[in-house]
């Protein structure tokens, strides 16, 4: 089992990423937690590492700290062959519609520090001719809404990134995935009152990126339904598309 | 996070209202504790409102980070939220296997050890506390106590079995055993009634798992009629050859989840009648010896998700006592007749033998052990009564875990040990401070 390739989570305290750490772990992968603040997580690292048998790693990350990034990429051994971002922050898009400062907090971390540093994996990637590149973006950057539309540009951003960049390593041997997870009940969303038709759990989250990673599907949503929900409002036309408050 | 919804057991009866919180970490436990009227909650699979709390409950299930594991000695510390079932993923594919597991996989460790849980093996192994090693308790001023059998063992004592009354569990050290495979060599024998049943079971007491389903709307001469079912883990050498290099990989089995709340015409005489005449005619035609894998051994229910709803939104209860052993037999004799005449089959009605089991709290004592569920209607709930009454009668007592609708004079009648445990509480304070809408129905 040591052979398995590394997985590198970038946002590691997520409830996400710890859902899909631990189902890589599970199959046997060694596991690296990127987050900030790195050191609080020793409790995770630890759980995974006993419950898995595998090592887990913690390195720290800051998403907007952009000068370290090649530093981080370059200090990381063993080397990651499969990295999933999973950083992204919801903001407060009222606040973020007149302080730009806030605005550009969310623009930078949904977008710039996500893109950038999968940019840089895949740079590498590419060289050794093998691995995997999973950006968690979200479905609120299929069209823009009046209620979130500075998170949800800012994923549309990175979905247009990942999308680039499968299409040019396509004939590399590096495989890029995005993800639209559609509602997660997580922390980021723990105040807010969602339906459970559509709200996945990430342990269900995990386990669809860890299938599409195996099946190297390009696109997924969580839960099928949500492919459906996100065609019939990207067909509204924008004339009444405008009027709507969804 | 806090959220007020309405809370319940497995059964979904009763149903209260009130707040949920779910901390992450020990020190915002530590701030909800100072609150009076808190229960810590697992992952609720009590069936009536022992994890309710009267003002608030703690739902442990963040809490779910394994600590240690020990290979030479089988021991895994792991926080209190921790679900068998992760256990068991974790660790049998390294060959370790709970030593004790209830009819569920999807119980918390928290609560397997405040419930004092016991599996099929309680007559040759004890129950789940007699493999805790250790448990750190959060009292309501927020400090911790290791307690075992050998530090604080007043606290240890109270606190197994102590249905979250003295505290939080925060974390256990737990004992594992080691197995050699991930099957189960199953042996099914069939008793015609209640009499052969007893017999059957007290005569293969050496087996290490035991227990029966009765199918409880035979009468007369049937009543009582069972089927009983041994189980031994399974060793390398009891496999088919094509599986010895892979002894701990067992077929995935397929989840389903019942999508809905079954209206209540579902579940009539009729569908039970027929349930369980059916199981029976199975039974029998499955017996003999057959190789089992874990999952459907031990957690047959457990495939079908959330199949509490069948018995639709009103809800289910559960009826377990544990009669003493010079009883037994007399005791069943009336309970199953009652539960036949008033036509009020159960779909799953269990008999397991208890071993000799002497603690402070816990449930179990030698006897037998018998376990039937109902829809929770007034039918039901005057019958379970009655079922009270002949308990009493015989010198039984019962499973709170199980319960939801006992009187608190029935409780105390039947276990004098209840209101040591009242008085304990009462002299510290720890009545004001941890208290469950079970406790306070109960006068605990
Ligand atoms: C299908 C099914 C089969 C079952 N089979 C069996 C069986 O064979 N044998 C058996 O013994 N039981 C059985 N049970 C009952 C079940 O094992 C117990 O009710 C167990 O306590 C449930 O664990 P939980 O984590 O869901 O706890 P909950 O239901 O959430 O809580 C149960 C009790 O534990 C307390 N508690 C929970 N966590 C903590 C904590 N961290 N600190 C302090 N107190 C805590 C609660 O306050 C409450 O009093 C079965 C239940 C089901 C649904
Ligand atoms: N929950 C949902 O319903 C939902 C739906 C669609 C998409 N998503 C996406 O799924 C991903 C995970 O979300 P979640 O629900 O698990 O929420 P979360 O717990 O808030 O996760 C976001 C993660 O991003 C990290 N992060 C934010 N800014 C960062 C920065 N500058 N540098 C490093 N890390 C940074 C956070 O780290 P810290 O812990 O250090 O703050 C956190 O671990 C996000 O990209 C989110 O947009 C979520």
């Amino acid at each position: 089992m040591t052979d398995l390739a590394p997985v590198l989570i970038l946002g590691g305290r997520s409830d996400i990423g710890l859902a899909i750490a631990h189902r890589f772990a599970r199959a046997g992968h060694p596991i690296v937690l990127a987050a900030r603040n790195a050191e609080t997580l020793k409790d995770e690292q630890n759980d995974i590492a006993v419950r898995y048998n595998v090592t887990v790693a913690l390195t720290e990350f800051d998403a907007l700290n952009t000068a370290q990034m090649p530093d981080f990429v370059g200090q990381l051994d063993p080397f990651p062959k499969i990295i999933v971002s999973v950083i992204g922050t919801m903001g407060d898009q009222s606040a973020g519609e007149k302080d730009l400062d806030a605005a550009a907090q969310v623009m930078r971390a949904n977008y710039e520090g996500p893109a950038l540093i999968v940019g840089l994996f895949a740079q590498r990637l590419a060289e050794t001719g093998n691995g995997t590149i999973i950006g968690i973006s979200s479905v609120a950057g299929d069209r823009g809404r009046a209620t979130n539309y500075i998170y949800g540009s800012a994923k549309a951003g990175f979905t247009a990134y990942l999308s680039g960049l499968r299409n040019r390593l396509a004939d590399k041997g590096v495989h890029v995935i995005t993800v639209k997870p559609g509602f997660v009940a997580t922390q980021m969303t723990a105040n807010m009152d969602l339906p459970q038709a559509l709200t996945a759990a990430p342990t269900e989250v995990a386990e669809k990126v860890f299938q599409a990673t195996q099946s190297r599907r390009n696109i997924i949503y969580v839960r099928p339904i949500w492919w459906l929900i996100m065609r019939i409002i990207c067909a509204i036309p924008e004339s009444i598309f405008k009027k709507l408050s969804l | 996070m806090t959220r007020t919804t309405d809370i319940m057991g497995w059964g979904r009866y009763p149903r209260k209202p009130g707040q949920m919180v779910r901390p992450r970490t020990e020190t915002e436990i530590r701030a909800h504790v100072a609150q009076n009227g808190i229960i810590a909650r697992g992952n609720g699979r009590a069936y009536g409102d022992s994890a309710i709390g009267s003002a608030s409950t703690l739902d442990m299930r963040a809490m779910n980070r394994m600590i240690s594991f020990d290979d030479t000695h089988g021991q895994l510390v792991a926080e209190a939220g921790v679900l068998l079932g992760d256990v068991i993923d974790a660790f049998l594919p390294r060959g370790w296997f709970p030593f004790v597991t209830p009819g569920t996989k999807f119980v918390s460790l928290g609560g397997a050890i405040a419930a004092d849980v016991h599996g099929k093996n309680h007559h040759c192994d004890g129950s789940f506390g007699a493999f805790v090693n250790w448990i750190d308790v959060m009292d309501a001023a927020g400090h911790v106590t290791r307690a075992s059998r050998f530090e604080n063992t007043d606290l240890f004592a109270w606190t197994i079995g102590g249905m979250g009354l003295t505290g939080v569990i925060l974390r256990a050290a737990i004992r594992l055993r080691p197995v050699e495979t991930a099957w189960i060599q199953q042996n099914s024998l069939v008793a015609p009634n209640l009499t052969a049943a007893i017999q059957t079971i007290e005569n293969t007491q050496a087996a290490t798992y035991s227990v029966a389903w009765i199918d409880c709307l035979a009468k007369g001469k049937n009543l009582g009629r069972s089927i009983i079912m041994l189980g031994e883990h399974a060793t390398l050498s009891d496999l088919p050859a094509e599986r010895r290099d892979h002894p701990f990989s067992t077929p995935q089995r397929k989840k389903k989840t019942f999508p809905f709340d079954a209206p209540t015409a579902c579940l009539n005489k009729a569908t039970v009648k027929l349930f369980n005449a059916l199981y029976w005619r199975k039974g029998k035609q499955s017996t003999g010896t057959s190789l089992v894998d874990w999952d459907s051994y031990f957690y047959p229910l457990d495939a079908i998700l959330k199949w509490n709803r069948l018995y639709g939104r009103a809800g289910f209860v559960q009826f377990q006592c544990v009669l003493p052993l010079d009883q037994s037999e007399a005791g069943l004799t009336a309970i199953l007749t009652e539960t036949a005449a008033a036509g009020q089959g159960s779909f799953l009605a269990v008999l397991k033998r208890f071993g000799v089991q002497d603690s402070k709290l816990s449930f179990p004592t030698e006897g037998y052990t018998l376990a039937l569920d109902f829809p929770a209607n007034a039918k039901t709930l005057a019958l379970l009564d009655r079922l009270d009454a002949i308990t009493l009668d015989h010198g039984g007592r019962f499973y709170l875990a199980k319960d939801a609708r006992l009187a608190a004079a029935t409780l105390h009648k039947s276990d004098p040990r209840m209101s040591d445990l009242r008085q304990m509480r009462l002299k510290s304070g720890l009545d004001r401070q941890f208290s469950s809408a079970q406790s306070e129905r109960l006068l605990l």
